[in-house]
């Protein structure tokens, strides 16, 4: 393994570890700060001691999870230099703009807003300290806003051009940071994590239902967290939906892989159950799964809205075809024409330099008009054959039905507990019913990291869609660096996670011992 | 709105994020004093009154790197994915620092308060020595390159190169180390300043902060002058640029002696800023019951700071000089985001006063009820 390609595997290892620990707190924050909002909301309103016990009862548990989130947040910003040096000069005048303003309007609010929430009880007047509950909320969503829009910017790159004097992209448009991707990405995710808080909230009360401990605080929850996480899983799915087109449009490699589809066709099928052939690769005859159970015309319908659509498999993408909506056949770009493409584009942007250099006002021209009309595939003259540019299929195919099942899941978890917990003499009755519903409570984390899992890993190899590859965007840092700092991280990460799940369940378990009027 | 303009404009806030935030590093030198405080109250006491601050601190720092990254990327991108180890040392105590206020008294926190509160002091005392590491870089350099044609380097597309060590030859570096340790001294004299303004019923502990913050700012203005001596009496680069590109590159001796006077701005900044700082500290010092000492030291050390980032800026100086290429040094022309990201981010900063009204508004609010020890007991948050 050379030098490089050890970093970048190591740079995409420890951001990878970051980010995954990162989003099994961030959800909850969401989540939880809006359901804490709502519960100070009603307590202000009927000045129902209940309704203050509850709303303190879930600020400490939003206080432990705020802390640890906080603590593994500030690598994920910083690693962009410290381990994507070169990404960040690439294209550190789009970038570096939702981070900075995330902070400025963000992340200031949130900060200081929440020291009011935890401290302020006795200082400051109970209006004052549910506007502060309030705006913490809206702190940590214009937190995910920002750094969203940034995450879909990386995906489908628009608003800027490329200045080859600077060798470096520049903005050109910030509304067009917020585009589709970026929209149906942010409530993707922020709805999520009200899905992913309600989950909590059943699992912890229902603890509180076996336990035989402050009974009506536990089925007061739940009832806001049931409504809370269907509305929330409801949106996660309709966004959901509109992701998967944004995906099909732009990002069809990735949606290929999603699936595990070499071979469109027209009237494409989803394959809801199925094992993919681990012997399938882009340029062989071999089936694409040993084992499948297909949802007729599924994934046109998915990708396309539209039952007889084609959706182009890996191979089709790769030999640049593709089918009209007429049933037309259309020749894309192939990707050996890519790579081709990508090279000349890197080749004209040196000789521009060389005539810059030379003061050769001509050849800068007629370079300058090759590297733009090449420039859309900039980023594919950094491989050398075309199976560099495919994302790894088994575990995106893996990661999306991770996701899709459990999510469906949750959607009926939602709605049979707010069945039962209306008829409370059966949800408080029926223990195997609280053991479901506890047992749950990881299964939303494993769901949500899922659902990351299939954006990142299918996207790969790009850090910015065909302009940027990973292995073009890393620090000159020696591999060893990055595998000391990556360990590092990973066993601090590790002991901080349990110390907090440790706390957590203690604080849990002592609160529910207190006595309620 | 020219790019100069703009880049200058950007600078500037910059530099005013820098200097909020080695003011707000008082919060850092509280936790460094935690394991010499003596008994379990004091060490709560301190915890409790530096835990409703840290996260404006912890904040401070992100949104200085988020600007830093949007407005300068190309500092960015060569700072930190250059001197990794120093950046990756002051991250990792930040990291154990952000759980350390919540975690160190809950049940079932598995290591032990003690634990927590060695993170904490680990924070204190090397986040704040490190960041003084690295803006010392500022004036005194760092070792790397920058060749934007490596780009097109397939085997080795990295623009920006450093020294083997990355980062440990500006930790050991003693120039740097001195800035380091004055950071560190000014932080613990403030943190007792802030106390001895935000803890009250607690006689004893308002003396040994006095006593505390007597030593701690001797030491730091020994080493603060010793900075400022070798700063002003050091060679510096004048880069002249040519729009975003460097043209020429010279030395010039007692550069940042010539800058001060140069900018007399900066000039009175850096005066006044001393002058309050060491009005603050010794009226605290020596005033019976001067409590309102770190409003003088925090203005004070606001406007030295601001004014170092002006000197490393402003007139022709890069502020992040290259010890291997001065042509490769980093200016804020070329350095710089485009003029169009500047604007655009120009307009948020409109923003920027409404913030630090909401944040001085809820400051006051929170401070108004002082922190005591019969309080601290009876509070349902206490950390």
């Amino acid at each position: 393994m050379s030098d490089l390609t050890s970093i970048v595997d190591w740079s995409r290892l420890q951001f990878a570890v970051t980010a995954i620990y990162h989003w099994l707190f961030v959800p909850l924050t969401l989540g939880l700060s809006v359901m804490v909002a709502i519960m100070e909301s009603i307590y202000l309103k009927t000045k129902s001691e209940r309704w203050l016990y509850a709303t303190k009862f879930w600020m400490r548990l939003f206080g432990i999870n705020f802390a640890i989130g906080v603590a593994t947040g500030i690598i994920l910003e910083f690693e962009f230099g410290t381990n994507w040096s070169n990404y960040s000069w690439f294209v550190g005048d789009i970038f570096g703009a939702p981070l900075a303003i995330e902070g400025i309007l963000a992340f200031f609010m949130e900060s200081t807003f929440v020291a009011v929430m935890f401290f302020g009880w006795n200082k400051v007047s109970p209006r004052f300290h549910l506007a502060s509950t309030w705006l913490t909320a809206l702190g940590a969503s214009i937190s995910a806003l920002w750094i969203l829009v940034a995450n879909a910017w990386m995906q489908y790159p628009v608003g800027m051009e490329f200045d080859p004097d600077q060798m470096r992209n520049v903005m050109d448009n910030f509304w067009a940071l917020f585009s589709g991707i970026a929209v149906n990405k942010f409530f993707h995710a922020v709805l999520s994590g009200w899905a992913l808080s309600g989950v909590f909230v059943i699992g912890v009360s229902c603890w509180f239902l076996w336990k035989k401990r402050n009974v009506e605080f536990a089925i007061r929850s739940i009832k806001v967290g049931a409504w809370f996480g269907l509305a929330g899983m409801l949106l996660t799915m309709y966004t959901g939906d509109g992701s998967a087109v944004e995906v099909t449009k732009h990002q069809p490699m990735k949606l290929a892989a999603m699936e595990g589809l070499y071979h469109g066709h027209q009237g494409q099928s989803l394959a809801a159950v199925a094992i993919l052939n681990p012997n399938k690769d882009w340029n062989n005859d071999e089936d694409e799964y040993l084992f499948e159970i297909a949802i007729p015309n599924g994934l046109s319908i998915l990708g396309r809205h539209d039952m007889d659509a084609f959706i182009p498999g890996i191979t089709d993408i790769i030999n640049g075809v593709d089918i009209d909506a007429n049933g037309d056949t259309i020749n894309t770009v192939s990707y050996q024409d890519r790579i081709a493409k990508g090279k000349l584009a890197q080749q004209a942007l040196k000789e521009y330099g060389e005539a810059r250099e030379a003061g050769d006002s001509a050849l800068m021209a007629s370079t300058l008009t090759t590297l733009r009309e090449n420039y859309p595939y900039f980023g594919y003259g950094y491989f050398k054959s075309v199976d560099e540019a495919i994302p790894p299929v088994g575990l995106t195919f893996t990661m999306f039905r991770v996701m899709v099942i459990l999510g469906s899941y949750f959607l009926a978890f939602f709605v049979i507990v707010l069945f039962l917990v209306y008829r409370t003499e059966l949800l408080q009755k029926k223990t195997w019913i609280q053991w479901i519903a506890m047992a749950s409570v990881p299964f939303m984390w494993i769901c949500s990291e899922a659902g990351w899992a299939v954006a990142e890993v299918g996207r790969q190899p790009w850090t910015v869609q065909d302009l940027l590859p990973t292995v073009a965007s890393v620090s000159a840092v020696p591999a060893t660096s990055v595998m000391v700092t990556f360990w590092l991280f990973a066993l601090i990460f590790t002991v901080l996670l349990v110390a907090e799940v440790s706390i957590m369940c203690r604080q849990i378990s002592k609160e529910s011992k207190k006595t309620l009027s | 709105m020219t790019l100069e303009y703009l880049q200058n404009y950007w600078w500037l806030l910059v530099s005013v994020l820098g200097g909020i935030l080695v003011f707000l590093l008082f919060v850092q030198g509280g936790q460094s004093m935690l394991l010499t405080a003596g008994s379990k109250l004091r060490r709560d006491l301190i915890v409790n009154s530096m835990g409703s601050k840290w996260e404006l601190t912890f904040t401070t720092l992100v949104t200085f790197g988020g600007a830093a990254f949007a407005s300068f990327p190309l500092f960015y991108s060569t700072s930190f994915g250059g001197a990794y180890w120093l950046w990756i040392l002051i991250l990792f105590s930040f990291v154990v620092q952000a759980v350390s206020y919540e975690f160190r008294r809950k049940k079932g926190n598995l290591y032990g308060t003690r634990t927590y509160d060695i993170f904490l002091f680990l924070n204190g005392c090397v986040g704040c020595i490190l960041l003084g590491v690295a803006v010392s870089m500022f004036f005194f350099g760092a070792e790397f390159t920058v060749n934007k044609g490596n780009l097109l380097i397939g085997s080795a597309p990295v623009i920006s190169q450093w020294a083997p060590t990355h980062g440990f030859e500006a930790i050991f570096n003693w120039k740097n180390l001195i800035l380091g340790i004055a950071v560190l001294f000014l932080a613990r004299t403030q943190a007792c300043l802030y106390m001895m303004n935000n803890i009250t019923d607690d006689p004893d502990f308002f003396q040994s902060l006095k006593g505390k913050a007597f030593i701690n700012g001797g030491i730091f203005l020994v080493f603060f002058l010793w900075f400022l001596g070798t700063l002003l009496t050091a060679d510096g680069y004048t880069v002249i640029s040519e729009g975003i590109r460097t043209k020429s590159v010279e030395i010039t001796p007692f550069k940042y002696y010539h800058n001060y006077m140069a900018l007399w701005p900066a000039l009175a900044c850096l005066t006044i800023g001393v002058v309050a700082v060491l009005f603050g500290w010794l009226k605290s010092c020596f005033g019976k019951h001067f409590t309102k000492g770190i409003w003088f030291t925090g203005i004070g050390t606001f406007l030295v700071v601001a004014s170092l980032f002006w000197v490393a800026g402003y007139n022709d100086t890069p502020f992040y000089p290259s010890l291997l290429n001065p042509a490769d040094s980093l200016t804020i022309r070329n350095a710089s985001s485009s003029e169009f990201t500047l604007t655009a981010m120009s307009y948020v900063s409109i923003l920027i006063p409404f913030v630090l009204a909401y944040i001085a508004y809820v400051w006051r609010s929170m401070d108004k009820k002082k922190l005591t020890p019969e309080g601290l007991e009876s509070s349902d948050h206490a950390y």
